[in-house]
């Protein structure tokens, strides 16, 4: 049976609950969603763009939607595991697709900044949400069609014009439900021209025997010349299921630079659209998946310049181990009217074990002369000369390969853009490969404090 | 016999189904320097690699005992530990990993091995610091990714550095000599005869004798053919240098 069949008759004998628990912004979109969800299917594995994953695979499972808004407790404290040491943030919690304000981040939040629930936000101001709520991500994309159907809450980020936060906003993505749960997502960041401001999301999984999938819409419109780091961990559990579309549009003159890192993970799909619509916007992908086991991520990329003089830039690296599967699609397109673009993407993966399986497809479509564009993708196993060096200086083999594919991970790392977030990440990458647990740990005490207060 | 080093008898050994090394007998003592030469092709390295136990050769047959221990059967990593070390003809760049985490794993490696305490950062530095200084090791080196974007001398110098803080009973120096000029030849040179004890002894694999007027032999074996064919002093070396490797080849083909 077609999975979509079950979300449409939830929404079907659920409606009335559905609005009452949100709001009228996003209720307005509901019944063009359900429309544009009759007769269409979710992408399956082997349709164009979707070589090795399937959506309809994804939500196929009986997962239950939180439609009532039943307050599932979360020791949010002991989830809160991911904060970053030596970087100061404000930070909220999204339990599930709830936003959670901690008591003291509204007043902490600079003048000018909005960091809050969905919600909340369309309830005291309805008119700005509904000018950006469903602007960039399109109902005749089924997932998003299907997110937009059942979506009630989720996080508003708004940077007034000209304010830049000097602090990273952190946003604590929690999956928590006693049982299987499918939680949509949504999310809008609007920086008004010349604003700035960095943001950091980590997912967890609080209970690792639980199956979970977040459905994930998030929409980034950025002004002439605002700027935004929006970095992304994951760390979730094997039962944990993200399936993610990011669309973002940019302004002239404005900057984005975004990493994706995938520790641990289920089965990831992560989707970048990106428009480039003004002149000299620039944007930065930085991409990670590190994954054993029998995970799987995949990483898809549609790039699309639109005016002149725009710079873009991916960087996308995968290490799969066991039985681990990836996957990277990376498309740029390059408009007749994108003279003196520069556009270059580069996937690397290694192959840690003989079953892992990678599956790249590295696309550019250009339509113009002058432009400055290069792609290339690498398959490969470790340096086998490197790791017989190693061992002949008497580096214990399992600790050669760890030290390589770490290695191998510096220049992703390098590339992102807060600084205080690089060294945290290879601390965390080198955790990752020595198997000591993906889990942040040791860093819990600082965020517990911002909790308990 | 308690004073040997090295026992290699009869050593074969293959890589990708051709046979290289075709019955290799070799005895190292302590404090002995062993020159091997011998035409391109003939083995050297390879007779190296086997020895330090590059898993892309497969030795067929023989055995190599090493201060009693069964070299064969030993990780490459466990050899280092019991103290073989190999000079790298071409030594590998390794990117992203930087000179200190390298230098620091392998010696915390080893001194796992012995069973001791890791190296405080303070004593890291100070051995670093010491060892640099034999093979006049620029302290810029450190702070980069192994042998990457070093000269060719920056990379033999690397080794005898290595080779300083590993502190090996048998080293084998395999064509150290080779895209080195005059000077750091002479500083790669030092930087062994200065490592040299009577406790310890070094293999030399050179295809030229210009080397061994820097470090001086008390055997010279010729390789040939995956064997060794002619064992001598260093006025071996000195009759090679003068009148090359043919009349060994043809004396050898004759047979």
């Amino acid at each position: 049976m077609d999975s979509l069949s079950q979300y449409l008759e939830l929404y079907r004998l659920n409606r009335e609950a559905l609005d009452a628990h949100s709001a009228a912004p996003l209720n307005a979109l509901r019944p063009a969603a359900f429309e544009a969800l009759a007769g269409v299917r979710l992408p399956e594995r082997g349709d164009e763009g979707y070589e090795r994953t399937s959506v309809q695979d994804m939500f196929a499972a009986d997962y239950g939607v939180n439609i009532n808004r039943v307050n599932i407790p979360a020791d949010v404290a002991a989830s809160f595991k991911c904060d970053v040491p030596n970087l100061s943030t404000l930070l909220g919690v999204v339990v599930n697709d709830a936003f959670h304000p901690l008591r003291q981040l509204d007043e902490r939040l600079p003048q000018g900044v909005t960091f809050k629930s969905l919600r909340q936000a369309a309830v005291d101001n309805p008119e700005l949400v509904s000018a950006h709520y469903g602007s960039l991500a399109p109902l005749t994309d089924p997932a998003v069609a299907l997110n937009t159907l059942l979506a009630q809450d989720g996080v508003f980020i708004h940077v007034e014009r000209g304010v830049k936060l000097d602090r990273p906003l952190q946003l604590v993505n929690i999956f928590s439900a006693p049982t299987s749960l499918l939680a949509p997502r949504r999310v809008l960041v609007v920086l008004e021209d010349g604003a700035s401001a960095q943001l950091l999301v980590c997912d967890h999984t609080q209970d690792n025997s639980t199956q979970y999938l977040a459905s994930e819409v998030v929409e980034v419109s950025l002004g002439r010349d605002a700027s935004l780091d929006y970095n992304h961990i994951e760390e979730s559990s094997p039962l944990t299921t993200r399936h993610s579309q990011l669309y973002v549009a940019q302004n002239a003159g404005s900057r984005l630079s975004a990493g994706s890192i995938t520790l641990t993970c289920g089965s990831t799909r992560n989707n970048f659209s990106i428009d480039l619509h003004g002149e000299h916007a620039e944007c930065t992908l930085s991409g990670m998946v590190i994954a054993s086991g029998s995970q799987h991520a995949d990483n898809n990329v549609v790039l699309r310049h639109l005016a002149p003089r725009c710079h873009s830039n991916q960087l996308f690296k995968y290490v799969l181990d066991g039985e681990a599967t990836g996957a990277f699609g990376g498309r740029i397109l390059v408009t007749p009217g994108a003279q003196y673009t520069d556009a270059y993407q580069t996937n690397r993966n290694l192959l840690a074990s003989t079953s892992a399986r990678m599956h790249t497809k590295p696309q550019l479509e250009i339509y113009n002369d002058d432009v400055k564009c290069s792609h290339g993708a690498t398959t490969g196993q470790l340096d086998a000369e490197a790791l017989f060096y190693m061992r002949t200086r008497g580096i214990p083999e399992a600790e050669a390969r760890n030290m390589l594919m770490q290695a191998f991970m510096a220049d992703v790392i390098d590339n992102v853009g807060m600084e205080s977030l690089r060294d945290r990440l290879r601390h965390l990458v080198e955790k990752r490969f020595n198997g000591t647990g993906a889990l942040c740990g040791d860093c819990a005490a600082s965020c517990r404090e911002h909790v308990e207060k | 016999m308690n004073d040997i080093l090295l026992e290699v008898k009869n050593l074969h050994a293959s890589v990708e189904g051709k046979e290289i090394l075709k019955g290799i007998n070799l005895t190292v003592r302590p404090g002995e320097v062993h020159a091997i030469m011998g035409p391109n092709g003939s083995g050297k390295s390879t007779l190296s690699e086997v020895l330090a136990g590059n898993p892309a050769f497969t030795v067929t047959e023989g055995s190599v005992d090493f201060h009693g221990k069964q070299l064969l059967e030993l990780s490459p990593e466990d050899r280092s530990h019991e103290g073989l070390f190999l000079s790298f003809q071409y030594p590998v760049e390794i990117p992203g990993v930087s000179m200190v985490n390298f230098m620091r794993a392998a010696i915390n490696a080893k001194r796992k091995y012995l069973c001791e305490e890791p190296l405080s950062a303070t004593e890291f530095l100070k051995l670093m610091r010491q060892k640099r200084a034999i093979v006049e090791l620029d302290n810029k080196l450190a702070s980069r990714s192994v042998n990457e974007g070093f000269s060719g001398g920056e990379k033999k110098r690397n080794e005898i550095f290595q080779m300083a803080v590993l502190e090996p009973v048998l080293s084998i120096l395999d064509e150290t000599d080779s895209g080195l000029d005059i000077d750091a030849l002479r500083i790669v040179a030092g930087g062994v005869n200065k490592l040299k004890t009577e406790r310890n002894a070094t293999i030399v694999i050179t295809h030229y004798q210009r080397l061994l007027d820097y470090i001086r032999p008390d055997f010279v074996h010729v390789l040939y053919k995956g064997r060794i064919v002619r064992t001598g002093g260093p006025e071996l070396a000195l009759e090679l240098e003068e009148r090359g490797y043919d009349w060994i080849k043809e004396e050898v083909d004759a047979q």
